[in-house]
């Protein structure tokens, strides 16, 4: 399972290079993200857009919120 | 949604994936930055004031209402000791039962809205339901503030 984190440990990651992932729809992206965030809609994350991410790299995927 | 996106690249064979849960609300609630068409216009939360009279479930209502009367605002905000919002007791109703423990008085659901929706939307929503005073909460429910239709009317409107 995907470890859930919190602000202070994104910032941790994004220090060691982590990738940022917005999972929502790609016009809620064009509005606002994270900088440096790639969009990758839950609904279009298949194997060949997902391809675009270094596997090397931790990977942090966010969305609006938890609820 | 983000806990599935992640599980989802698991599956696909990253090792090494987290889940931002609180994610883009929580990055903007902490005044970070962000790219895209909409950047940089200004959101309730930077309008939103503390100077709204809060008080506790079990405060007495009469007490509450002498503050009351001497704030910009005819209402208070019942907070938990987190600041968690827990209801908004309006001007009329620590008149009409002063003895009684706020609590008993307030109304437990008032709408909220979230600090990072924009200024020009939240006065568009205030002056469609003819309401004067947005009350901010961050997504877990903490009091942020109130924000007024007027000042945010007038936000929106300035050029540039």
């Amino acid at each position: 399972m995907p470890s859930p984190i919190d602000l202070p440990e994104l910032d941790g990651l994004l220090a060691r290079g982590a990738q940022l992932v917005e999972a929502l729809p790609e016009e809620e992206y064009e509005e606002g993200h994270l900088p440096g965030a790639v969009s990758l809609p839950l609904k279009h994350l298949t194997r060949e857009r997902a391809s675009a991410l270094d596997r090397q790299r931790p990977v942090v995927v966010y969305c609006w919120d938890s609820l | 949604m983000s806990a599935r996106a992640a599980c989802r690249l698991e599956t696909l064979g990253f090792a090494e994936v987290y889940d931002y849960v609180a994610g883009k609300v929580d990055w903007l609630v902490h005044e970070r930055p962000v790219e895209g068409s909409r950047a940089g216009e200004p959101t309730v939360g930077v309008f939103a004031r503390d100077d709204v009279v809060t008080c506790a479930p079990t405060d007495r209502a009469g007490d509450v209402r002498e503050r009351v009367a001497g704030s910009p605002y005819p209402f208070a905000l019942i907070i938990s000791r987190g600041r968690v919002l827990l209801g908004r007791a309006p001007m009329s109703a620590l008149e009409a039962r002063p003895d009684a423990a706020i609590e008993e008085v307030m109304d437990p659901g008032p709408s909220t809205v979230r600090p990072h929706k924009t200024a020009e939307g939240v006065a568009s929503d205030l002056k469609q339901k003819e309401l004067r005073w947005a009350i901010v909460t961050t997504p877990e429910g903490e009091l942020i503030g109130v924000a007024t239709r007027t000042e945010l009317e007038a936000a929106v409107s300035e050029p540039g």
